[in-house]
């Protein structure tokens, strides 16, 4: 068989696995609604800019504090800025970092969890006490330690939500290394003289892709709460940057009277979260064979 | 036991190791994260110190951050290990008396999270366990699923803006204004007043509580639900099960005395790891309902970018965290006799 030939082959396996993992996942109601709503929020984030009525940042002061009205779906905040536009830019930022944070911890964690399972040994030990340690450490505390040592800002937040996830990444990783790199096909390709960096990256890592597949989305909604809730504090994204949590804080103050200023972005907070682990649920169970009935 | 209570001290070592590293590692510069400009002219002000130069010389030596790394590690570990969580350069207190105040408060608080998640959340799951997929099982379903999507400290705001804003009900703080607390015993208002029978403070201090708690055990509550139904879904398929039933045992003794002690091990486990994020959310929880605790004191100093306290006390959280699981290891041997430590 030639090369090009082989990996067409290889596409339309992929295809069929796709369609049968799609096939099982809409079966499942609550997945498909989750799904629905991950895609509805990345058409707006991407659209933000011409689905908003009005400018996210521009300050009106003649309607400050106004209730939703058809002119401003959610009403606007304390300094006439019009919420429901303020929510939709809050999209974009939300995905934004809460991709970039799973991304950024499952890469670290993939790598190393891969490195520690294949090489073993002496490495294996200490990479895994380094992850006891992180493991030990409840990762919102030491988001906050994070955060407020390196100061205000994405980059800062980034980094902050990712360190507690890359040790539950390597964990995972390392986990299933172990467990295919004593099948036999890997020994096929080291007797057909592949090398280790081809075997970790072309012949382990497809084949435990689904775990990480599953963590990763409940991951995002785990981070869009955690980045939420660091801004919240006053420690993530800052005023006047329309982000869901430094939105609910600055409704804090006019709860007693102007609920819709906080109630809305956390409602947004709220939703976004829910969907990806619904997703993420019903990937599991698309993904798991011995569920497949 | 006495291994598990080895065990504990590497990962004490290795928390220390991390804090040191995020502290006095990663910063460019230490020392500025320590004092603060606005912090210093605070200091001058109040008359304690000279001059800038003069606070950051006495911060420096202080914390050997003129010394090789690792001579400061081993004074950070000695300062941690005599108590010494550095001072509030904004307040000029100490961060571990501050600390130890509102210690109480905050446990107070857990404790009531604690109990919330694990009787509902245990509750929850028995039933839905014995009515699968029946319409109550979908809807422990959904409510489990929107509690662990729920943001806290937006749950917080809902319920203090319907029941206290809008209804009247409960209370903000840990004790009605002008109500003299009870005598201080533990420091837990609502046990002191069980102690001292005095029932005024009882009442008063328990219905601050309930909300509060409820806020942040919903989240745990909803994990805990989930863990517990499928636990005891696993346990109800064994053969000892099939067996009691055989015997004519009634359903209710089979759940309640058999099945369900055998399925709560994973709860236990489960709300061991539940208080770290019981930790984390106390931080937005306390500063919603004006609980005067350790998180609404980090979040204070979290806005005047006051770095000490935040140190100190995510050091006293993290600490607490494992203390809490080594407790929660030791429940095991309880519930399960097989299971024994050295």
């Amino acid at each position: 068989m030639s090369k090009l030939s082989r990996s067409f082959e290889d596409l339309r396996t992929s295809l069929a696995e796709l369609k049968l993992i799609y096939h099982f996942y809409r079966k499942s109601v609550s997945a498909m609604a989750g799904m629905v709503v991950i895609v509805a929020l990345v058409f707006v984030a991407v659209l933000a800019p011409w689905l908003s009525p009005y400018d996210p940042y521009e300050i009106d002061l003649s309607s400050r504090l106004m209730a939703p009205s058809v002119q401003h779906f959610f009403g606007t905040d304390s300094a006439g800025r019009d919420i429901f536009s303020r929510v939709l830019f809050g999209t974009r930022i939300s995905l934004e970092i809460a991709i970039g944070i799973v991304l950024s911890g499952a890469c670290f964690g993939t790598l190393f969890g891969l490195a520690s399972g294949y090489v073993g040994g002496r490495f294996d030990l200490l990479i895994m006490r380094v992850t006891d340690i992180f493991l030990a450490f409840p990762s919102f505390l030491l988001a906050i330690l994070l955060a407020a040592t390196l100061g205000p800002g994405m980059r800062s937040l980034l980094i902050s939500v990712a360190m507690p996830l890359w040790p539950e990444y390597a964990r995972l990783v390392r986990g299933s290394t172990l467990s295919e790199k004593n099948k036999e096909f890997i020994e096929a390709a080291v007797a057909s003289g592949e090398n280790s960096v081809s075997i970790l990256f072309r012949q382990i890592l497809p084949n435990i892709i689904s775990p990480l597949v599953v963590k990763g989305t409940i991951d995002v909604g785990f981070s869009i709460l955690a980045a939420a809730g660091l801004s919240f504090l006053g420690l993530g994204i800052q005023a006047p940057t329309p982000e869901w949590g430094a939105m609910v804080s600055a409704g804090r103050s006019f709860i007693t009277t102007q609920i819709w200023i906080a109630g809305f972005p956390g409602l947004a907070i709220l939703l976004a979260t829910l969907a990806f682990n619904l997703a993420g649920d019903g990937f599991r169970d698309a993904l798991d064979p011995k569920l497949r009935v | 036991m006495i291994k598990r209570l080895l065990l504990a001290f590497p990962s004490v070592l290795g928390i220390l190791v991390i804090t040191f590293v995020i502290s006095r590692v990663i910063p460019a510069d230490p020392l500025k994260l320590l004092v603060t400009e606005r912090g210093m002219d605070q200091m001058i002000a109040s008359g304690g110190s000279g001059s800038y130069q003069s606070i950051l010389d006495v911060t420096r030596h202080k914390y050997g951050l003129d010394k090789p790394l690792y001579e400061q590690f081993i004074l950070f570990v000695w300062l941690v290990l005599h108590g010494d969580l550095g001072t509030s350069v904004l307040t000029g207190r100490s961060v571990t008396a501050e600390l130890l105040h509102r210690f109480p408060a905050t446990v107070e608080l857990a404790i009531g999270a604690m109990i919330i998640s694990l009787v509902l959340g245990v509750l929850v799951g028995v039933v839905a366990a014995v009515k699968r997929n029946k319409p109550i099982d979908h809807v422990s379903r959904a409510v489990a699923m929107s509690g662990a999507s729920m943001p806290v400290f937006w749950l917080g705001l809902l319920l203090l803006y319907l029941f206290y804003f809008q209804w009247g009900l409960f209370g903000l703080g840990r004790i009605t204004e002008g109500l003299t607390p009870p005598t201080h015993i533990t420091g837990l208002y609502v046990l002191d007043s069980l102690l001292t029978g005095n029932t005024t403070t009882l009442v008063d201090s328990f219905s601050h509580l309930i909300l509060p708690s409820f806020t942040l055990g919903f989240f745990q509550m909803a994990l805990i639900s989930r863990v517990t139904r499928s636990s005891l879904l696993d346990v109800l398929t064994q053969d000892y099960v099939r067996a009691l039933r055989a015997r004519g045992l009634s359903e209710r003794v089979v759940i309640y005395k058999h099945a369900l002690r055998n399925s709560l091990i994973p709860t236990v486990t489960m709300s061991g790891i539940a208080f770290g994020s019981i930790l984390g959310g106390a931080v937005m929880t306390e500063t919603i309902f004006a609980w005067p605790g350790i998180g609404r004191y980090a979040t204070d100093a979290m806005m005047t970018l006051d770095y000490q306290p935040i140190l100190g006390s995510v050091i006293l959280g993290v600490l607490a965290y494992l203390f809490v699981n080594l407790i929660v290891d030791l429940i095991y041997t309880v519930l399960d006799p097989r299971i024994r430590y050295g």
